[in-house]
């Protein structure tokens, strides 16, 4: 159950520097550790984030192994247009899931 | 997680040695404080803000099990239950509570099986498993803010029971839970500050697991550390166990779901 959780302010002011947080559920299984029968545990990480905003690239982030799980990051834009903030997160084994939320600008 | 083992053993054997001869009682009512006091600002506002609270995760897949049909019954818990901000406010706060048909005491994590099994006539969730740790975080949610209530009469059997395990000696290292948290709260261990172990948060994110826990999990965590073989789950001892933590936390607000180092 991969499941984002997103925290945008609703209304932001044009010009407004305001901040972006993103939270996902992942397990992060970092690839070194070892099952008590010493068999390897496969590597099962998101490896990029991309966040855009009206379609342009406002953050992207490369992840190694030694993120923690469920990853949990902020960042910061600065308010241009009313529009969507859209979010990607790649990973290990096929995993990929998207959210986006909208941002209204006065 | 083993490999904290040895420390915790070695740091214990010194903390045993010099609480050897300490005789502590019971922490005056006034003096009690939640594990919450003493972290560290980052992880406090971890807890405090629900989007930046990785438990928030598991709450939000609580809320979709409590509202999915489930086993041969074909209900879901909303059908019997209805809205849980109403149904289930509070209801964590008395947990663990004295069953009228199992004429013992149960926990939540107990509790929210029986209806599994009793009322969907679904196979019970394994304990620590990733639905019952969510169902259990979103019900005791619904009690956050509010104080802990142990008033039953009929629990008071099992609160004795849990004082004595809490202040009897165990383990290979001949310590009991009431030597570090009653006598040496606020002191460290190795790095790890001594709380007075109370389950106001459970079930916890704690960072050292990357993951939910019960505060069954926690109880193990401590009783590995002392040495002592752990009480199986949904054991009658660990049951009273986490029934006395409550009665000696009574009065203090629920917290749940906690992050936790
Ligand atoms: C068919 C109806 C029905 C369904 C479905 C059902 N329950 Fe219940 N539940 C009850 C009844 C009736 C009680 C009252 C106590 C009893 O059974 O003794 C109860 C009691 C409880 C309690 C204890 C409340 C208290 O005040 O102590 C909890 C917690 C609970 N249920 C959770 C759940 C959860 C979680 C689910 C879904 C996994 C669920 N129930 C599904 C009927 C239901
Ligand atoms: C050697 C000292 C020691 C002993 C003995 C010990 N604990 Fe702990 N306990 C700790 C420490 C240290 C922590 C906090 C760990 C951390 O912060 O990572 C803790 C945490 C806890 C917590 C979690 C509190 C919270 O805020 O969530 C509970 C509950 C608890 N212990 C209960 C017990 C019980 C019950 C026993 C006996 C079976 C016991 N402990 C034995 C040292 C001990």
């Amino acid at each position: 159950m991969a499941r984002p959780l997103i925290n945008v302010p609703a209304k932001v002011k044009r010009g407004q520097v305001f901040e972006i947080k993103t939270l996902i559920s992942h397990i992060m299984e970092t690839g070194f550790r070892y099952t008590t029968t010493g068999q390897r545990i496969p590597r099962d990480i998101i490896t990029f984030f991309s966040c855009s905003y009206n379609g342009e690239e406002i953050f992207s982030a490369d992840f190694y192994p030694a993120v923690s799980a469920n990853p949990f990051l902020t960042f910061y834009t600065v308010a241009t247009e009313s529009g969507t903030l859209e979010f990607k997160w790649i990973g290990d084994n096929g995993f990929s899931e998207t959210a986006s939320v909208p941002v209204t600008v006065e | 997680m083993t490999g904290s083992l040895p420390r915790c053993l070695i740091v214990a054997i010194a903390l045993a040695a010099c609480v050897a001869s300490a005789n502590g009682g019971d922490i005056p009512l006034d003096q009690r404080r939640s594990g919450y006091a003493d972290l560290g600002r980052d992880t406090k506002a971890m807890q405090d803000d629900d989007t930046s609270n990785p438990a928030t995760l598991w709450v939000l897949d609580g809320e979709a099990l409590w509202n999915q049909k489930a086993g041969s019954a074909n209900r879901a818990c909303a059908e019997c239950h209805g809205d849980a901000t109403a149904s289930m406010k509070g209801v964590a706060a008395r947990y663990p509570a004295f069953d009228a048909v199992q004429k013992s005491p149960i926990d939540l994590e107990q509790r929210i099986n029986l209806c599994r099994t009793e009322r969907q006539n679904a196979t019970p969730f394994a304990f620590e498993s990733h639905e019952l740790l969510a169902l259990t975080a979103f019900i005791g949610r619904q009690s956050r803010g509010m104080p802990i209530v142990s008033t039953d009469e009929k629990l008071k059997p099992a609160i004795e029971a849990g004082r004595k395990l809490f202040m009897q000696r165990i383990g290979q290292i001949d310590m009991s839970c009431a030597q570090c948290h009653d006598d040496n709260w606020g002191k460290h261990l190795t790095s790890s500050l001594v709380p007075q172990g109370h389950p106001t948060g459970y079930p916890i994110y704690r960072l050292e697991w990357q993951n939910l826990g019960s505060l069954q999990r926690r109880l193990r965590n401590c009783m590995i550390g002392m040495r002592a073989e752990p009480f199986d789950y949904g054991a009658p001892e660990a049951v009273a166990l986490e029934a006395y933590l409550m009665w000696r936390a009574r009065g203090l607000p629920v917290e749940t779901p906690a992050v936790r180092p």
